[in-house]
């Protein structure tokens, strides 16, 4: 088990527009460097990406929910 | 009938400054703020607050039915939208009218109106006001092409009469360039859009971005001057100016004349800019847009005319007719206003939001803060990034810049990071001293790493 955290406060999301499919979903590879959400900030959106290898286990942070800086979005299992 | 009680939609430091022209006019104030916003300067101030939901802008402040309801159940009389979120929605201005409560502003037919590129350069048109010229409808082939150019001047934009986003653009500076490109152009059009048909514009390289500032109280305007605003960073001004000193006496009375002459044209109510790009080279200008609300940069205008814009337009909003004749408003010295944002300038502007630590607020002759901030105010990641504005007034614009950059180095906000390296280089550069700029002048300016924390003395 591991957290991906978020750089900065703000708003998070899973899809990269409400049209689309969330960046990952349960049981996806995660490979370092992938984006799994986007935390808009101040009106710019940021990239949220995995530093780490693994499997995408699931979000810990709601769609469009409210996160602080280090609070953990996503886990990834190992 | 004059306004007992202002419900103000909006945040930030134009709801603080909305506040204080109520307050200094007796004027009862009823703050609107969002979950995220309950602890902001301008709920301090304000007479009363009211919730209206969530920190998220779409369930709050761009709720219209939330804030009309809001602003009906707190017993308000006329509403202030400030700028952005709401301030240039027909839908919310006819809202607040259904439920019998004054807009601070124009009608929601002229928002509608003036909000669509097309009804607006109509209007423009109509009223005798100059825009970039263009063909009259498509042109089917290269000898028409030639002769609308002829007409519009040189250099041409070439575009596509079908489709968008910058396929088949060329620029042609003479007649020999037109008929090389046109073809080209059609073949492209034709290839993406299965459509050869073009159109021409006046192409406007390197405009300055000039605006002129109106009151009007619906059937007289006046104009305060102008303002220069080339100084952006992707569309955003970053540096803003009153009066624009690149032009001569001659094309300012022209320019401003002309932003009467519509703004009495669209019997316009309230403050409103209308916004030109101004070619320096031809000396000419031409309107492009009407932005019907106050906006960020009207300090400028009232520091160089005396006039407070947003006192005013709550005076024309509950039925008084203009205060001012044209005659009565001269303008007295230069400013200048800088935007204070909440990032940080030497990481590709990245937005900080933080708590504030220390905050130290420059004073002095000839200077004004607006802002929304006090020590321990912890700025929201939800809204935009613009924590204040620093505005200079000197006798001169070199005078101004000086007392810009004391201002500029008084200010201290501890915990952030703020675009204020920024505007300390601004203020020393060269090229900037000399007013020699435009709209396409500030990004390169930043990509040829003009602004290090070497260039600016490692100061944050």
């Amino acid at each position: 088990m591991a957290d991906i955290q978020s750089p900065l406060p703000g708003t998070f999301y899973h899809r990269p527009s409400p049209e689309d499919a969330p960046y990952k979903s349960k049981g996806d590879a995660v490979a370092v460097g992938d984006v799994i959400g986007l935390v808009e900030v101040m009106k710019t959106f940021i990239e949220v990406k995995s530093e780490i290898a693994g499997t995408f286990g699931d979000y810990a942070a709601g769609n469009e929910a409210a996160v602080t800086a280090g609070q953990v979005l996503a886990t990834l299992d190992d | 009938m004059a306004i007992e009680r202002l419900f103000i939609a909006n945040r930030g430091e134009i709801a603080v400054r909305v506040i204080r022209a109520a307050k200094e006019l007796g004027i009862h104030t009823i703050q609107a703020h969002s979950e995220a916003d309950a602890d902001m300067l301008a709920v301090k101030l304000a007479d009363e607050a009211v919730c209206i939901g969530p920190a998220a802008s779409k369930d709050s402040y761009l709720d219209v039915d939330r804030v009309v309801a809001a602003a009906k159940e707190a017993g308000a009389d006329a509403v202030h939208p400030g700028y952005g979120f709401l301030s240039e929605s027909p839908r919310f201005a006819r809202a607040l009218e259904a439920a019998g409560i004054t807009y601070v502003g124009p009608s929601a037919d002229t928002i509608e109106r003036m909000g669509d590129k097309v009804a607006a350069r109509q209007a423009a048109e109509a009223a005798g006001t100059p825009v970039v010229p263009g063909s009259k409808g498509r042109i089917e082939n290269v000898d028409e092409a030639a002769q609308v150019a002829a007409e519009v001047g040189y250099p041409v934009m070439i575009k596509a009469a079908a489709g968008g986003g910058g396929r088949g653009i060329r620029i042609a500076d003479t007649e020999d360039d037109l008929r090389k490109l046109a073809p080209q152009a059609q073949a492209e059009a034709q290839a993406a859009f299965g459509d050869g048909g073009l159109y021409l514009e006046r192409a406007v390289r390197d405009p300055r971005h000039i605006e002129v500032q109106i009151l009007g109280d619906g059937t007289r305007a006046v104009h305060c001057f102008e303002r220069e605003c080339s100084l952006q960073r992707r569309r955003q001004k970053v540096w803003e100016e009153a009066g624009a000193v690149c032009l001569d006496d001659g094309t300012r009375a022209a320019l401003c004349a002309s932003a009467v002459a519509l703004a009495e044209a669209v019997n316009y109510k309230g403050a409103g800019t209308l916004e030109f790009l101004y070619d320096e080279a031809s000396n000419e200008f031409f309107f492009i847009e009407m932005n019907t609300r106050i906006q960020v940069e009207h300090p400028v205008s009232e520091m160089i005319t005396g006039i407070d814009l947003v006192q005013e337009m709550i005076r024309i909003a509950g039925g008084e007719p203009l205060r001012l004749t044209q005659d009565q408003i001269a303008p007295q010295g230069h400013a200048i206003e800088v935007r204070i944002n909440a990032e940080n300038p030497h990481m590709q502007f990245m937005p900080f939001p933080g708590q504030v630590g220390a905050l130290t607020l420059p004073e002095g002759d000839g200077i004004r803060v607006d802002h929304f901030l006090y020590e321990g105010y912890r700025i929201p990641p939800f809204y935009d990034s613009l924590i204040g504005k620093v505005i200079a007034h000197a006798p001169t614009r070199p005078e101004a810049i000086d007392r810009l950059r004391g201002a500029l180095q008084a200010l201290k906000i501890e915990g952030l990071k703020t675009t204020i390296p920024l505007h300390l280089a601004l203020a020393d550069d060269p090229h900037v001293q000399a007013g020699a700029f435009h709209t396409q002048w500030l990004e390169p300016w930043l990509d040829a790493g003009n602004l290090t924390p070497e260039a600016t003395g490692g100061a944050s």
